[in-house]
């Protein structure tokens, strides 16, 4: 059994190659250092030296940017930089959060499909197929004013829309991986369905996902800042970049730094994921090795 | 071709009607009764009950689905609760805008994305590809939503240089069309013309290292020749069908960047019934788009076809 | 050469006449309107575009004096029970059917049968119409009705044409007929609206544009931005924060009228389970509320100090306003006793609001506020559609929420507190309130009805069901171009007497 692992495991790439292609990409390092620093700030909120999120300051409405208030205050005198901060977190975590559970769903189900074929696959697909041809956001959109606005329904919502994407993907590969001769092999000496799949499936179909994964985050984020920009994601009094964007866009000409910040954190961050995404890409890609 | 036309519109049709069933029964589970969505302030029992009645929203969902799907068969997709209007009428008015703004979205990214594309594939490597690549990353990075505000705040607001909102027919008067439409349509365009540079540099890269640029470079053409005329040609294949498929996204995109413009499109038109609970408004435009996000499918899969032989062949 | 130089000569002076008489005048509002049928319709920016196109019986003043329009005087008899009106003659429909008493009485009619009808709850005193001669009309009525004038100063009170109206039925917004100054030209939805002059109208000369546009701009910044860039002439509903901008810029000048209407919270005292809480058993526990708030504060942070503060159903200057109850300044301590009197030392409540973000933003000055006398609110915001359909249910606690007012004080009051009133979702029921605004409905006496009011307003002070904040000043920004304009408290545009001037 032993020999059989080891003689019919596939030519996968030695991890340290991998990394070190990553660390020679300035680009993806730029990437990592981008999503690092805004992690760390997420995971930092509570503890670095700034006023609460929702603490009110009806003396300072509406300030520029300034000694006391780095980044200025909002449109009830909060500090705009301590909202920044903690709107990191909500942003973070919706990013994260909703692509596990697209990956959640999605995994088992292409996964399933490339598998089994035959009507599995024929149900699943056109199921994917009916959920791709609605367009991404009006279908968050719509489950999103479904589920009832709040931050963990924006990312079901989120989850949900981004799904079929990795169905597909997990599909395909499943599919491409099963004709490879380890597959047959394993299957000729009678292995079970479950552990051909955990074994040789899952390991083989993970760096594309992977790939798909960090890019799929960073579209997330914009998705969550784009309900909560329409009212259907954070709720007040709770920070979140674009919810802060949805009052902001009403104090346009009189605080402009209210819609600048936040606009800026969404853009460097989605940046970093997909600096990261693309540089895990190309070193993964097996072919110009 | 025809065979597989007629297998591909086969297919699409449990597929459509699976999205009919989705989007049926996404509405109804929506909170917030229509009729009263509608009351405002004003809110008579009676009178709610008799619209209730009226649009058969006390039926059963079946026969409520089987009624929409029969009459979307008949090209009735019922009359929008708001304001009695046909659906059909509605999305018909509705589509002349959001395809002119897709259209002058489609073409800056045209523009932007193909020769930065060529250009940066040629240059493998070089700073300038480099530099390309990190504008159009950041292209795909900075929120549309965003960038409409801010060229609001700045081009409208502080300048005065465009208008800020609006629309006027391109028939009614082509240059204000064109003044109303090209921030917009700039917005919607960015993250287009960064995907379109991606796929093309990719394309552009695949071409140039195949045999027959060799080729042709052996022959002594020149470079502009062997890039514009015999590499471009090739890689123009994946370009083409890349676009047809980013009409899917070009509509997602329309939908906040009419709502920020208050372009009165396809997308205002969703959003705004999604939040006014318009239920027959919501239920014919996401069909609608289905239907046509599908047909671009196909559409993308058939020039494909028609333009890489090899394809033919098979199967 | 010289004839092209004439020709760009008369391109230029036909380009500058154009200008000159302004032909078209466009309006920025804040919504896309619903149905423009008057007995269907729903909404207030609906009602802006009717002010132009379709005449109502009578009209109101700024000081809300009703006054002549389609009818030219009226009668009450003795008892009360009949309203006899006098129509104005010569008065026709944009379709060139004439305006009659017949036509009144179609009107009447299809505004109390018609199943889709939202003016059913507005003329239930009409028991019938007679038509005396051709120019006369008679409301015989049920009971006495203080408010009938003033309905018929608004939407119910507005003549369709009686022939397009049948023919068309429900449809008959899809291309409206009535008999205002405007006639309905073509409207695309979230787009525009566009009305053109009605020559035949009886004072088509106090009119000056050719045609109106109204265009919906939802988003404040951006109608601002219009209307400085020349593609509005003027907007509704400038945002109170924009006002210090708009006034300092030269070339625009700004009209304001506090509104009819009023923001408020509304408690659920007994619809439901959920009214099983502190606040809603205990009216302790909502006077402690009232004085945690600062009015003033709220006014001054949310909207630059353009509203006005209230605390009563009508706003502070309006003649049903009760003085013996001036809005109170803010008393944290006093509020704090109350709550100990309740035998609290705090307590949670949790609010549903809209989320809009300028009612998100009032809530949390709110909200901190009542923090500081113990009194913990969590604030829930749901999309209007939702917070309605909860607060109906009685699935809430306590709920920020708006009314759009109305002429008369009765539309402000009567059916949010009397026992069966049709929008009294806080379930408040007090015989002492409901004898008082029962007077106040069918006495034609003002000044009874103001001490009628004002007997109501003791137990509603004391009670609490309601909870008043701030009522809302209309702000129009027009281009300094324009005169004439008449800023009036319903927040109607009345393009009577206004005009361009270069």
């Amino acid at each position: 059994m032993t020999a059989l692992t080891d003689t019919t495991h596939p030519p996968r790439k030695p991890r340290s190659r991998v990394w070190r292609k990553l660390r020679a990409n300035p680009s993806a390092l730029l990437g990592a250092v981008l999503v690092g620093f805004f992690t760390l700030i997420a995971v930092l909120a509570p503890v670095l030296p700034l006023p609460g999120p929702m603490e009110t300051d009806w003396m300072a409405v509406r300030k520029a940017p300034s000694g006391a208030h780095l980044l200025g205050t909002d449109e009830i005198g909060r500090d705009v930089l301590a909202r920044m901060v903690w709107g990191a977190q909500a942003s973070l975590l919706a990013g994260v959060v909703s692509v596990a559970i697209a990956l959640a769903i999605g995994i088992p189900l292409g996964v399933a499909a490339g598998y089994a074929r035959g009507w599995t696959d024929a149900v699943i697909s056109r199921g994917t197929e009916a959920l791709l041809a609605a367009p991404f956001l009006i279908l968050a959109i719509a489950l999103a004013a479904f589920l009832g606005p709040s931050l963990s329904n924006a990312m079901i919502a989120i989850g949900l829309s981004a799904m079929p994407v990795f169905v597909r993907l997990a599909r395909g590969q499943t599919m491409s991986v099963m004709t490879e001769d380890y597959v047959e092999s394993a299957r000729a000496v009678g292995l079970g369905h479950m552990a051909i799949i955990w074994r040789y499936i899952l390991p083989n179909i993970f760096p594309p996902l992977l790939v798909q994964a960090t890019l799929t985050v960073a579209t997330a984020i914009i998705a969550e800042a784009s309900l909560s920009f329409l009212g259907l994601g954070q709720q007040p009094p709770a920070p979140s970049w674009g919810s802060m964007l949805n009052v902001a866009k009403n104090f346009l000409e009189q605080a402009p730094w209210m819609a600048l910040w936040p606009g800026i954190a969404i853009f460097l961050v989605v940046l970093g994921f997909n600096l990261l995404g693309d540089g895990l890409r190309d070193a993964l890609d097996p072919r110009d090795s | 071709m025809i065979g597989f036309l007629i297998r591909r519109l086969l297919i699409a049709i449990p597929t459509i009607l699976l999205i009919s069933v989705f989007v049926f029964a996404l509405q109804k589970l929506l909170p917030g009764d229509p009729v009263l969505a509608m009351a405002g302030e004003e809110r008579d029992p009676a009178v709610l009950e008799f619209l209730r009645e009226k649009y058969h929203l006390n039926d059963p969902l079946h026969r409520q689905y089987l009624s929409w799907i029969g009459g979307a068969v008949q090209g009735d997709l019922g009359v929008s609760l708001r304001t009695q209007q046909p659906v059909l009428t509605l999305i018909g008015e509705k589509l002349p805008v959001t395809i002119q703004l897709a259209v002058m979205a489609l073409i800056i990214a045209l523009v932007i994305g193909v020769p930065t594309g060529v250009i940066s594939a040629y240059r493998k490597g070089s700073l300038i590809d480099w530099g390309a690549n990190l504008v159009a990353l950041s292209g795909l990075s900075i929120p549309n939503f965003w960038l409409g505000i801010m060229l609001i705040l700045l081009v409208s607001v502080k300048w005065g240089l465009l208008p800020a909102s609006g629309y006027v027919p391109l028939s009614e008067d082509p240059l204000q069309s064109i003044r109303t439409m090209i921030m917009p349509a700039f917005v919607l365009g960015t993250g287009l013309a960064a995907t379109l540079m991606r796929h093309t540099r990719s394309a552009m890269l695949g071409v140039l290292r195949s045999d027959y640029v060799r080729t042709a470079r052996a022959k002594g053409l020149s470079e502009r020749v062997v890039v514009i005329k015999h590499a471009l040609r090739n890689a123009l294949v994946p370009i083409v069908t890349v676009t047809t498929l980013l009409f899917g996204e070009l509509l997602a995109g329309a939908v906040l960047t009419e709502q920020i413009f208050t372009i009165p499109g396809f997308g205002k038109l969703v959003v705004d019934a999604v939040f006014n609970r318009d239920y027959a408004v919501v239920q014919g435009i996401v069909l609608c788009t289905a239907v046509a996000f599908i047909a671009m499918n196909i559409l993308a899969d058939a020039i494909y076809r028609i333009l890489n032989p090899r394809m033919r062949d098979e199967q | 050469m010289a004839r092209i130089r004439t020709a760009a000569l008369a391109l230029a002076m036909s380009l500058a006449a154009t200008g000159t008489f302004a032909a078209d005048l466009r309006i920025g509002l804040q919504e896309d309107p619903d149905i423009l049928d008057p007995d269907q319709s729903r909404t207030f920016v609906g009602r802006i575009v009717y002010a132009s196109m379709c005449d109502k019986l009578v009209d109101i003043t700024p000081e809300l004096e009703i006054i002549p329009q389609l009818a030219t005087g009226w009668e009450w008899s003795a008892d009360g029970m009949a309203l006899t009106m006098t129509l104005r003659q010569g008065a026709t429909f944009h379709d060139g059917e004439p305006f009659n008493a017949a036509a009144v009485a179609a009107n009447i009619e299809r505004s109390q049968t018609m199943p889709e009808s939202r003016r059913k709850s507005e003329l239930t005193s009409i028991a019938s119409t007679e038509i005396v001669d051709d120019y006369t009309i008679k409301f015989n009525l049920t009971a006495p009705d203080a408010t009938l004038l003033a309905q018929l100063a608004d939407r119910a009170g507005m003549m369709v044409a009686p022939k397009a109206a049948a023919e068309a039925g429900v449809d008959f917004g899809l291309n409206p007929v009535c008999s205002g100054p405007f006639k309905f030209k073509e409207r695309v939805q979230q787009d525009r609206i566009v009305l053109e002059k009605f020559a035949e109208y009886w004072n088509a000369d106090a009119y000056h544009f050719d045609t109106v546009t109204f265009l919906p701009i939802p988003d404040t910044t951006v109608r601002l931005a219009n209307l400085r860039a020349g593609d509005l002439d003027m907007l509704e509903r400038l945002a109170a924060t924009d006002l210090a901008s708009a006034k300092a810029d030269a070339g625009l000048k700004v009209e304001q009228a506090v509104s009819l209407g009023y923001q408020g919270i509304t408690i659920n005292l007994a619809n439901g389970e959920r009214a099983k809480n502190p606040l809603g058993e205990n009216k302790l526990v909502r006077q402690a509320l009232s004085l945690a708030i600062d009015r003033d504060v709220i006014n001054q942070v949310v909207f630059e100090g353009a509203f006005a503060p209230g605390n009563q159903p009508f706003p502070p200057n309006s003649p049903w306003y009760d003085a013996k109850y001036p809005v109170q300044p803010r008393d944290v301590e006093a509020a704090k006793a109350k709550l100990k009197e309740a035998g609290l030392d705090s307590v949670d409540i949790e609010f549903q609001v809209a989320n809009n973000p300028v009612q998100m933003q009032m809530m949390q000055v709110v909200q901190a506020m009542a923090a500081e006398a113990g009194i913990n609110i969590t604030l829930t915001a749901k999309e209007f559609a939702t917070l309605l359909k909860d607060q109906t249910a009685g699935d809430y606690v306590a709920s920020q929420v708006g009314w759009s007012g109305r002429v008369d004080p009765d539309g402000n009051l009567h059916q949010f507190v009397t026992c069966k009133g049709g929008i009294n979702d806080a379930k408040f029921c007090d015989p002492a309130v409901d004898a008082a605004l029962e007077t106040a409905r069918t006495t034609t006496d003002t000044a009874a009805r103001k001490a009628a009011y004002d007997a109501a307003q003791d137990v509603l002070m004391e009670e609490l069901p309601l909870i008043y904040l701030y009522h809302q000043t209309w702000i129009w920004a027009l281009n300094d171009k324009l005169s004439g304009f008449v800023p009036y408290p319903d927040g109607m545009i009345r393009l009577q007497g206004v005009s361009a001037t270069e």
